[in-house]
């Protein structure tokens, strides 16, 4: 009845053009529901807009990067750039982000270590292990980050002995609140021709992945993982070759010695970076631990069963059955770590360690520059994310299982 | 057949078969347990001895009000107790009718009250009474809850009524004589971390949700739009967007809108958390199987209702460990806004480590704010879980 009413009424052209109810048309309907949407949210844009130029214009500010040529005027306590107070806001920025990317891949090394170990010491069968990597995990994870960074610094750091009365480890490295003195290797004159070993050695990695590569291909079964040592022993003997070779030993081991108030020579930690890396490697290895943990778990038990009823040793199955199949499930939460990671880092402010996020802080105290500081500081800590998330994503399609 | 001497077997067994199996099963598990006893020794005798003899617990009993409050009005401190109490009526009688979902949090509640009771009773602290009433008035609506008919819904009621109470209490209003405003700025110590973090986590939930629908809309502009917020948000670090709020948000809003440092900062908290509470949601949506939505369209439900009414019931309940697991992150998330100079935790033990006669008990003051994070979340890790347990949330 209806059809035949509505071919009456509109006929055939309706039916041509396909405007017919057109309102309860499901395609219609999700256009109208964008263009909705774009335009509430450009109202949303155009209203903040407009607060955001009244708001500027009664303060007497104005928008734009030009600040960012003039002198900063402020000195950074410790920089891997040369760096003045008579340099640019710039370069100050540039400073703060080496020092956040510098204690960021330092801690997510670190912390990887940590965590594996603690990982596995809570499933040991040792049972005081586990209780202590328990008792580490547990007390951590429920304590926030930003008080374990100031403990450290402030507590335990700043308590040391002072340089004179300074704890001497082996190495020989010195504790002292001043920051801890490691010895350190000295570059000579035969250092420049040195290096042209270190880049072939790291070029021989590549080679090697190469060649792996290759002869994987042609082979008719997996190659033994041994091969992988090969990445470790031939750049590593090409570098120690390259030293051997040169006249003199390119570098020298230099040690730190008490010279009046002060260590001299050899390398040093400050009380900053000692405790933020510290502190971060310490927080984050504890969530990778329950990570590792749970990655391990969530292997099958059939896995061990039958890697056991096969005739592999505990050590062979744990390796070549229940690690790599665990590896797979811990790659997408060991990233989020990672990322956590580097975004804790700027807790830095709270001890004073000069990173992006306290640079950022005192340019913006400075200069009064809210917006622009806020968006350079919010795109560097997403490109350090999306760029930790790149590679991390690319190395675990690697590892994925390849379904047939 | 010459008779055999067989040796007893080993005890499998007792005391001495336990050191065995755990601590001595190889010869590197022997030697780590030797290590690992020596490294207990080295470690608490000397954290013992100096606690007993070195530490200053002085200055954490001078200023447990600043720890617990801040700068509250000390003669306003009744409504804070007002609102314990209220809780206390809420977890006596949701025990008595949720019984086993319920009992967690009560047992916590009971052994907290009990525990402090006899704390404020050693050290003489007049607190004592308010703690054992507390107590008293959890045990009383428990047995009101048992014989309550219909009870549920007056739970229901009164938890979705005490936030907003609680707000009015510890807020003020200029309305009301008896309840005379309290500035923001005198919120304090553990009283403003929860007061961030409930509002953080109840504020950014609604907000959650629908950005997890919208991330799995098949409208492309409303689904890149959020997942463009999302990720955004995920990643930068939360001082950023506190940061953000605490300065943008000013300029942001109209000229004469001045919102005050508390609320800016839970604006910020809200923000962040949402990006995380949407994807906590997101995984309860995948989880969901394709059957409901088809069973829920063919007994003809539109896709708002069948979204609201079939799927999100699910979805919700199927992320609840994850949606406490966020509430225990925010908890101690909520010690970063110190940096942007709100009162809480952190920032009150700074300020006792600027007394004259306190200064240099870092080691104490931060233990004991150590002591409060872990202490709540270990409690609130406990009494949660009962709940799962009880809903039986990952178990079908």
């Amino acid at each position: 009845m209806v059809e035949s009413f509505f071919e009456k009424t509109c006929g055939t052209f309706c039916i041509t053009m396909n405007i017919k109810a057109f309102w309860r048309d499901i395609r219609f309907l999700q256009i109208l529901a964008q263009v909705t949407f774009i335009l509430a949210l450009a109202l949303t844009a155009l209203y903040l807009y407009s607060n955001v130029t009244a708001n500027l214009a009664k303060q007497g500010l104005t928008v734009g990067y030009g600040f960012m040529k003039n002198p900063a005027s402020f000195d950074i306590s410790e920089s891997y750039i040369p760096y003045t107070a008579a340099d640019s806001y710039q370069r100050a920025l540039l400073v703060g982000l080496i020092n956040t990317l510098v204690v960021s891949v330092m801690g997510i090394v670190l912390a990887t270590i940590v965590g594996i170990f603690a990982g596995v010491a809570r499933l040991s069968s040792n049972w005081l292990l586990k209780q202590f990597a328990a008792a580490y995990v547990g007390v951590i994870r429920n304590t926030p980050l930003i008080i374990q960074l100031m403990f450290w610094y402030f507590a335990v750091i700043l308590q040391l002995p002072a340089v004179r009365e300074a704890v001497e480890l082996p190495g020989p490295s010195y504790l002292t609140k001043r920051g801890i003195y490691l010895p350190w290797g000295e570059a000579t004159a035969t250092y420049d021709s040195w290096r042209v070993f270190i880049i072939v050695g790291i070029i021989s990695i590549f080679i090697i992945w190469f060649i792996l590569q290759y002869t994987q291909k042609r082979a008719s079964v997996p190659l033994s993982p041994w091969w992988n040592v090969l990445y470790l022993i031939v750049p590593v003997l090409i570098i120690y070759i390259g030293a051997m070779i040169q006249p003199e030993p390119p570098l020298r081991k230099i040690i730190p010695e008490l010279a009046g108030l002060n260590f001299k020579g050899g390398y040093r930690l400050t009380p900053e970076f000692a405790a933020l890396l510290f502190g971060l490697v310490l927080y984050t290895g504890a969530f990778i631990a329950e990570v590792v943990r749970a990655g391990i778990q969530a292997v099958a038990k059939g896995q061990v069963e039958a890697a056991r009823s096969l005739g592999l040793s505990t050590s062979q199955t744990l390796r070549l059955i229940v690690f790599p199949q665990a590896l797979r499930i811990m790659i997408p939460p060991v990233t989020s770590q990672y990322l956590n990671l580097a975004k804790n880092s700027s807790l830095a402010i709270a001890i004073g360690f000069p990173d992006l996020f306290s640079i950022a802080g005192t340019i913006f105290n400075q200069t009064g520059a809210a917006i622009e500081i806020i968006v350079i500081m919010m795109l560097s800590y997403l490109s350090i994310s999306l760029f930790t998330s790149l590679v991390m994503n690319i190395y675990n399609r690697r590892i994925q299982l390849v379904e047939r | 057949m010459a008779t055999m001497e067989m040796k007893p077997p080993i005890a499998t067994v007792g005391p001495l078969a336990w050191l065995r199996k755990n601590l001595f099963s190889t010869w590197y598990n022997a030697l780590l347990t030797v290590f690992g006893v020596w490294l207990l020794y080295a470690i608490l005798v000397p954290a013992i001895t100096w606690s007993r003899t070195e530490a200053q617990w002085g200055a954490i009993e001078a200023n447990l009000t600043l720890f617990m409050v801040g700068q509250y009005p000390r003669e306003e401190l009744w409504r804070v107790w007002l609102t314990i109490h209220l809780l206390a009526v809420l977890i006596g009688f949701s025990w008595g009718v949720w019984k086993n979902a319920a009992r967690g949090f009560a047992f916590i509640a009971l052994g907290a009250g009990a525990a402090f009771t006899l704390i404020s009773l050693y050290f003489q602290w007049d607190i004592w009474s308010q703690w054992l009433i507390a107590d008293l008035i959890l045990l009383t609506f428990y047995l009101i809850g048992t014989r309550v008919p219909r009870g549920a819904s007056f739970a229901a009621v009164g938890w979705l009524a005490y936030f907003p109470i609680v707000f009015l209490l510890v807020a003020g209003s200029s309305r009301i004589e008896a309840l005379p405003p309290v500035p923001t700025s005198a919120w304090g110590g553990l009283l403003l971390t929860l007061l961030l973090t409930v509002v953080g986590n109840i504020g950014s939930l609604p907000l959650g949700i629908l950005l997890a629908l919208g991330r799995r809309s098949k409208l492309p502009l409303i689904k890149y739009f959020c997942v463009g917020y999302i990720e955004l948000i995920r990643g930068v670090p939360l001082v950023t967007i506190l940061y953000m709020a605490d300065i943008l948000l000013p300029l942001f809003l109209s000229v004469d809108v001045r919102p005050d440092r508390v609320l800016r900062a839970m604006v910020g908290f809200i923000l962040f958390e949402a990006a995380y509470q949407a994807e906590n949601v997101r995984g309860g949506l995948q989880s969901i199987d394709r059957g409901q939505y088809e069973a829920s369209s063919a007994l003809g439900l539109s896709g708002a209702l069948t979204t609201a009414l079939i799927i999100l019931p699910q979805a919700l309940r199927a992320v609840i460990p994850a949606l406490f697991n966020s509430f225990i992150s925010l908890f101690k998330d909520t010690s970063l806004v110190a940096i942007i100079g709100l009162f809480e935790i952190l920032r009150v033990a700074r300020t006792i480590l600027a007394q004259s006669e306190w200064l240099g008990t870092h080691r104490e003051v931060f233990l004991f704010a150590f002591f409060i994070y872990w202490g709540f979340n270990l409690a609130f890790t406990y009494g949660s879980r009962r709940i799962e347990d009880a809903l039986g949330v990952g178990k079908r």
